[in-house]
């Protein structure tokens, strides 16, 4: 079987798949961008309590792995009264490990956004939550941007594991073709090429994108 | 509904316990390789001679934008449809060892670039070979930056290995499946697993946070 | 340590009631006593300016004014009304947050660094406290900050984000900032210091009409002798958390008592 023939058997597979994943990897970066957030924030409150709710979120996500999270969310989650289906469970679970890492990047940038911005902030008088929302959280989205262009193309990996739970998404399409056929180098091969088209012409392009487009709305382009 | 097993759990404790010390292996072996191709793999992308360097580059795009999952897939599989078989070991330490010596072989990369260029120029001043003034002089310099970045990878490298499981090396995710397979029960091997993970990673980003200090201490960059 | 609270009046009243008064106010960082039961009042429209060495304490002056400190004992007024603590059944106890906003709002500021938001035109930096915090309609806004950034000379720049102005022009923009909100006192934190020697005049022009024009209670710690020289009512020197000396420009720079004051003033004027 050349690749040429293989392709137009197996193409629309390949195709399917590579939509699941986008479907997978759209929704997974929307939970992680939130979560993040929520986390991030939570890990600067004044409340002790609060800050600790936040640490053991990120610190649970952030210590065991993925593919375990997933098996347990999608296999022992059910025995507590939560089923979730697979294709849920699948971003969710993504979107939750990859939010415990941005969380650390929202912190992080919110930190390092100068003092001087918050006593500016403060001597205007500006509430609190306005400090934050219209002052802080701007700057620090510019300087978070970078780093998020690498967790993207990380969770973009990430939902590769929804396979294991039997998504039917490229990673998954690839192994059902390898075990028919046997043509590794072909099904392998082929979804490998897919991946690095989406993450490194896709995804890195498109954040690159938005920094400039952020950089330029504050004047810095 | 939620019941917690504590005989079950008892019973498939000890397997579970022999599988940690097989994952610990997988994340030791993994991380060797992956140590000693990334810098091979920045030191390509540091010489004159062109095409290797940008087949290198290339290569390490690829490996760091695809996932780890179809690397170790494509490691073990594809090797037999030309006659070359791998145990599962050897195809997982390879695939797991190359993913993470990209990443590697970046954070080596940001260690090198942020010694001063004053310091490549003092070593050509006294004549130092190429080699030497690696080894003797960017290098020592280079290490203290990087080590944060090598350390993260390590707790990665753990974290990634259940994904062996799938080609059959019997760590503790592909144990925890056996043992869910054959009693019908999740909860208590899964939980166990995560817990594993647990205990293992935080100590271990911990101790790493200590070798950074002792390395730090040693090379008199701080008191 | 609990201070006796019934040592302080619970407003300051009468015709000569100072615009801001500092009573017995002590600041520690640790173990290190900032400054130590300050007594200092500042009339209405008075114009003061505070000179002394690095550390000596005087930016903390203007910081805990902006309730960007807390104080570790004592009280400061302003505008009669105490700014750090309020009246809670017959006696003063810490300000809360609603408290500390509401007198705040008396109170404008302009930093070393200008702290401008970079994510902001300078007319959004303007706008942003008289319509997130005043409740100012847009165009009311808008028409407030330009006519304070024409008085500074910036209303051509109304749209460039700060990163495009020079630190003489960012100064400018933030002293409309601080103006835009109508504040009873402006304070001046090294405003010049971060500046290139040829556009400090740029800045400091504009607080002299401010000055000559104004109603406004000034406070402002700097370097430029000469300018406060010219420009204050006062001038107050600061000395290892106390005040060493104080009184009019000629008197403290041309006959000062204190040996101190010789000394500050005389190493001062050789460095420049």
């Amino acid at each position: 079987m050349s690749y040429l023939e293989f392709l137009n058997t197996y193409g629309e597979a390949l195709i399917g798949g590579s939509l699941m994943t986008v479907a997978q990897f759209v929704l997974a970066a929307l939970v992680a961008v939130a979560a993040a957030l929520v986390a991030g924030l939570m890990k600067l409150a004044p409340v002790k309590s609060v800050r600790g709710i936040a640490t053991v979120y990120i610190e649970l996500f952030r210590g065991t792995s993925l593919l375990v999270q997933l098996y347990w969310v999608f296999f022992a989650l059910p025995l507590f009264g939560v089923s979730l289906h697979k294709f849920t469970a699948g971003f969710l679970t993504v979107g939750l490990c990859f939010g415990a890492y941005g969380a650390e990047l929202v912190r992080g940038a919110v930190a390092s956004v100068p003092k001087g911005q918050w006593e500016a902030a403060l001597a205007l008088n500006l509430s609190p939550a306005r400090r934050m929302w219209r002052i802080i959280l701007p700057q620090a989205f510019i300087i978070m941007l970078p780093p998020w262009g690498n967790l993207m193309v990380e969770i973009l990996k990430g939902t590769a594991l929804v396979a294991l739970i039997s998504v039917a998404d490229l990673m998954f399409e690839a192994r059902q073709i390898n075990s028919a056929t046997y043509l590794s180098a072909q099904a392998f091969g082929t979804a490998l090429i897919l991946y690095y088209i989406f993450a490194r012409f896709t995804v890195t392009p498109l954040m690159r994108w938005l920094e400039r487009t952020m950089a330029r709305r504050i004047g810095k382009g | 509904m939620l019941e917690w097993k504590w005989d079950f759990t008892w019973t498939i404790l000890p397997r579970l316990i022999e599988a940690t010390g097989k994952t610990v292996l997988a994340a030791g072996g993994g991380f060797a390789v992956a140590l000693v191709l990334g810098l091979v793999l920045t030191l390509a992308q540091r010489t004159r001679f062109r095409p290797l360097t940008v087949i290198t580059r290339e290569l390490v795009e690829l490996v760091r934008s695809t996932p780890l999952l179809l690397q170790v897939f494509f490691v073990y599989y594809v090797g037999p449809q030309f006659g070359l078989r791998l145990s599962p070991w050897t195809a997982g330490l390879i695939a797991i060892g190359l993913h993470y010596a990209a990443y590697l072989s970046e954070v080596y990369r940001g260690g090198i670039e942020s010694v001063p260029k004053g310091q490549w120029e003092a070593a050509k001043a006294i004549n130092l070979s190429v080699i030497k003034t690696y080894r003797r002089i960017i290098l020592p310099q280079a290490l203290p930056p990087a080590l944060a970045g090598v350390g993260n990878y390590l707790v990665g490298i753990l974290k990634d290995t259940p994904m062996l499981s799938v080609i059959g090396v019997a760590e503790l995710m592909h144990t925890a499946n056996a043992i869910g397979a054959e009693n019908y029960r999740y909860l208590e091997p899964y939980t166990i697993v995560g817990l594993v993970f647990l205990a293992l990673s935080l100590p271990l980003a911990w101790l790493f946070r200590r070798f950074e200090t002792t390395v730090r201490r040693k090379l008199g960059l701080i008191k | 340590m609990t201070e006796d609270m019934t040592q302080y009046p619970l407003r300051l009243e009468g015709d000569d009631a100072p615009m801001i008064r500092f009573q017995n106010v002590t600041k520690k960082y640790g173990d290190l006593t900032v400054l130590d039961r300050l007594d200092l009042d500042v009339a209405a429209g008075e114009m003061v300016t505070i000179i002394g060495p690095s550390g000596s304490g005087k930016t903390t002056v203007l910081r805990m004014l902006m309730t960007l400190e807390q104080i570790d004992a004592g009280v400061i007024y302003v505008d009669g009304e105490p700014l750090t603590h309020m009246e809670k059944g017959g006696r003063l106890v810490r300000g809360d947050a609603q408290h500390l906003r509401r007198m705040r709002g008396k109170i404008g500021m302009c930093f070393q660094h200008f702290n401008l938001f970079p994510h902001m035109t300078a007319l959004g930096n303007c706008m942003e406290g008289p319509v997130q915090v005043l409740g100012l309609s847009k165009r009311e806004a808008e028409e407030r900050a330009l006519e304070l950034l024409d008085m500074v000379g910036m209303a051509e720049k109304r749209d460039e984000h700060p990163s495009r102005l020079s630190g003489g022009q960012q100064q400018r923009v933030a002293i409309a900032r601080a103006l835009a909100m109508r504040p009873q006192v402006m304070l001046f934190d090294e405003v010049t210091s971060a500046l290139d020697p040829e556009v400090i005049s740029e800045v400091t022009s504009v607080i002299r009409a401010l000055a000559d024009q104004h109603q406004l209670t000034m406070l402002m710690v700097t370097h430029q002798m000469g300018f406060a020289k010219e420009i204050s009512d006062r001038v107050v020197f600061f000395y290892d958390g106390s005040i060493e000396e104080q009184g009019t420009p000629d008197k403290l720079f041309d006959s000062p008592d204190k040996e101190r004051t010789q000394q500050f003033l005389s190493a001062v004027l050789e460095a420049t």
